[in-house]
């Protein structure tokens, strides 16, 4: 008989991190003492704590291990399944709030990085094998589809989603209800359902740990709107580099279809829906409904404008809906709770909960759902444990390139799709970038420039050429050439990509260097200016100095020098031995090396 | 699946074996696995709670767990019952047999077994 479930994330983060190996050292030690009949392994999708990963949780303690090693399997096994003895040494202390809480009794719940989460979406992950459709089941799987396959009408369908309020948790934020309505009423031989898993922000990796964590909601969910809108197929668009979720996705296709939940005559209804995958190469664009369909269909990935939008024309020219991962995985729970329940959560015109990944200068890099509201601050320092080092929190991007900043004074904004737009932000698909105050925001506005110009798809000019020129003048600024009269054209032409771009990509590229120059103006001054680099990151407008009377002389920056510029002068400061060093600015690099190698901290960067 | 009916019994069936994962329950079932306890014959005592609450259908009110030396060696293997509201109840020197009485009377008729109890001992 089974008395202890031992959960290993098979997340992507804990993967990497070495999760299968220990995995595997679970197997071998729960063997070797014999506990096979006792003790059950378990892999699951992402807990969200990637930071501490691999992460395993020992049920029904709930007890929280993190960074666990193969080593440290044995003394698992050994004392906490065998003995009853939790191994102190390993459980996650909560950093959120500094206190070590008596270790032996935390579990997850009473952890701080939990305790502030509502996870609706993310219900199963990290609970369950992803690959068992059983134990979906046992967590209330498929009853969302039973009853409205039983109970419902489609259109009672799409009214219930209406009157939640749920909207696109991809981005925009279009009412999901409405887009079900606008789909339904036209008639086609053949209608679809397409499920954009293309998630291209850096730092964003929601979709991709719903996926890999709990397949079988998107497949459940997408059927849920075949039947609401008419349609017996759909398409799951993913990225070909999440290898994980694409094969747990297929595994949980391929189920579905044996259990008779996909296919044909699903419950007796005479519903017919089957669901396919297709694999996208990565481009950013393919994000964009358009171009995700006429990837789909096997062009390129190119946009296309609208209208006719695609719930009359999408997909091979019929009507589609296109709903994003995390949207669809809050169909069946409004489904199978109510409206009451989903609108209880979030602010007036915002319901429900949003997942962030959380990234950057944060403590607890992960994947954390929180109820529309919350502020930044809480979501910082509550749930994401703060900023490490004790540094100060300058700003955090939301919506990764088509998004822009919150900066440290905004950090009490209640976090809604209209708070953020009305700052000149955008909640994007839920990425959430920390930076600190070591960030330089230009630096980092030319970071997502650069990305953008990279994905954009090259077939509307504005866009094409306009984020080249943008990126061309984002470099002369942190190159130390720019003028005043350059942050104007900036300006200028940031607003004429967002008004005359073709699709969302190059409508809203220029919004990382509209919000950075909105909030931090000055920093754009200072480079232009001033000509210096107010966070020390711009190398051009840096300068390494030796302070003559703190150096002693010891000679390990000029060895540490890959170029040489370092030499000795005749100078001897009062009280030491040797002359000191000084460094000959023409030919710096500003590497840094000799900083991290002085130990007398003599050299200074400005 | 050709009806609700189906879904139903999968979920039944699948329940049980995932209902750990809830965490812990009202009420606790603790056995004290150290050396002593195990040296004791804590294990199959261990494994008959399992298997007793399974049986008596008990899974979403009992949690069975371990703990370490309670401090009492003497009288191992211990069983502790913990219930919410309640004072803790230990019973000693368990047997497989004795658990299978502990679940049938206490845990699920609500009565303790008090000639297992530590109390009266002596």
């Amino acid at each position: 008989m089974i008395r202890a479930h031992v959960l290993v994330c098979g997340g992507t983060g804990c993967t990497s991190s070495g999760s299968q190996s220990v995995q595997a050292a679970f197997l071998e030690n729960i063997e070797a003492y014999g506990l096979q009949d006792e003790v059950k392994l378990v892999q699951t999708g992402c807990f969200g704590l990637c930071a501490l990963g691999p992460v395993v949780i020992i049920y029904p303690d709930g007890t929280f291990y993190s960074r666990v090693t193969p080593e440290d399997v044995k003394e698992i096994v050994e004392e906490h399944l065998l003995k009853g003895r939790v191994v102190e040494r390993l459980v996650y202390a909560d950093t959120g709030t500094d206190e070590i809480v008596s270790k032996a009794s935390v579990s997850l719940g009473d952890t701080a990085f939990y305790k502030s989460q509502n996870r609706i979406v993310l219900r199963n992950c990290g609970v369950i094998d992803p690959d068992s459709i059983d134990e979906y089941i046992a967590m209330d799987g498929y009853a969302a589809l039973g009853k409205v396959l039983t109970e419902m009408t489609p259109d009672e369908v799409i009214k219930l989603v209406t009157d939640s309020g749920l909207r696109g948790r991809g981005g925009g934020g279009f009412p999901t209800g409405r887009k079900w309505a606008l789909c339904a009423p036209n008639k086609a031989p053949q209608k679809y359902v397409v499920c954009n898993a293309d998630e291209g922000d850096p730092g964003a990796f929601m979709d991709r740990s719903i996926l890999e964590g709990d397949p079988h909601c998107i497949v459940e969910a997408m059927a849920i709107c075949g039947y609401a809108i008419g349609a017996t197929k759909g398409f799951v668009y993913v990225r070909a580099e999440y290898p994980i979720a694409v094969k747990r996705l297929q595994t949980a296709i391929d189920k579905a279809k044996e259990y008779g939940l996909l296919g044909k005559n699903i419950f007796g209804s005479g519903f017919d829906f089957d669901l396919e995958i297709r694999l996208g190469a990565g481009a950013f664009v393919c994000g964009e409904e358009t171009a995700l369909m006429t990837s789909i269909e096997g062009n390129r990935g190119e946009p296309r404008p609208r209208p006719p939008y695609p719930a009359v024309k999408g997909l091979y020219a019929s009507p589609t809906v296109e709903n994003n991962v995390e949207t669809f995985a809050n169909i069946p729970q409004i489904i199978l709770n109510g409206v009451e329940w989903f609108t209880s959560m979030g602010t007036e015109r915002s319901k429900g909960t949003k997942v962030f990944a959380l990234g950057g200068n944060i403590e607890h890099t992960g994947l954390v759902e929180i109820p529309m509201g919350t502020t930044l601050r809480n979501i910082i320092y509550d749930i994401g444990g703060g900023i490490p080092g004790g540094k100060k929190f300058k700003a955090a991007q939301t919506g990764g390139p088509s998004g822009g900043c919150i900066p440290a004074s905004l950090i009490d904004t209640e976090v809604d799709y209209d708070n953020l737009t009305a700052i000149g932000c955008m909640m994007g698909s839920g990425g959430l970038i920390v930076m600190d105050e070591d960030t330089c925001m230009v630096d980092m506005a030319k970071f997502f420039l650069e990305f953008t110009v990279d994905e954009s798809c090259g077939k509307c000019t504005p866009c094409r050429v306009g984020t080249r020129r943008l990126l061309e003048i984002l470099e002369k600024i942190t190159d130390g050439k720019g003028t005043l009269e350059d942050i104007n054209r900036l300006e200028n032409l940031c607003n004429y990509i967002k008004q005359n771009s073709l699709c969302g990509l190059g409508q809203t590229a220029p919004n990382p260097v509209l919000a950075t120059l909105n909030f931090f103006r000055d920093e754009y001054i200072a480079h232009v200016v001033d000509k210096k680099c107010p966070a020390g990151v711009c190398k051009n407008l840096l300068s390494f100095t030796i302070d003559a009377d703190k150096c002693i002389g010891c000679g390990k920056c000029a060895k540490n020098c890959p170029v040489d510029t370092i030499v000795k002068t005749d100078y001897v400061a009062p009280g030491h031995k040797l002359p000191s060093y000084k460094i000959e600015q023409a030919k710096c690099i500003k590497c840094g090396a000799c900083m991290a190698g002085c130990k007398f901290g003599a050299i200074t960067k400005k | 699946m050709k009806s609700l009916a189906e879904l139903k019994a999968i979920k039944d069936r699948m329940k049980d074996k995932v209902v750990l994962r809830e965490g812990s329950n009202d009420v606790r079932v603790v056995v004290g696995m150290a050396t002593c306890g195990i040296a004791a014959g804590a294990r199959p005592v261990l494994n008959a709670c399992v298997e007793e609450v399974n049986k008596s259908g008990l899974t979403d009110k009992v949690t069975v767990t371990q703990t370490g030396c309670i401090g009492l060696c003497q009288y191992e293997p211990i069983v502790e019952v913990y219930e919410a509201g309640k004072e803790k109840v230990t019973y000693v020197k368990m047997t497989a047999e004795k658990v299978k009485t502990v679940v049938e009377k206490h845990l699920k008729g609500g009565n303790v077994v008090t000639e297992f109890t530590v109390a009266n001992q002596n």
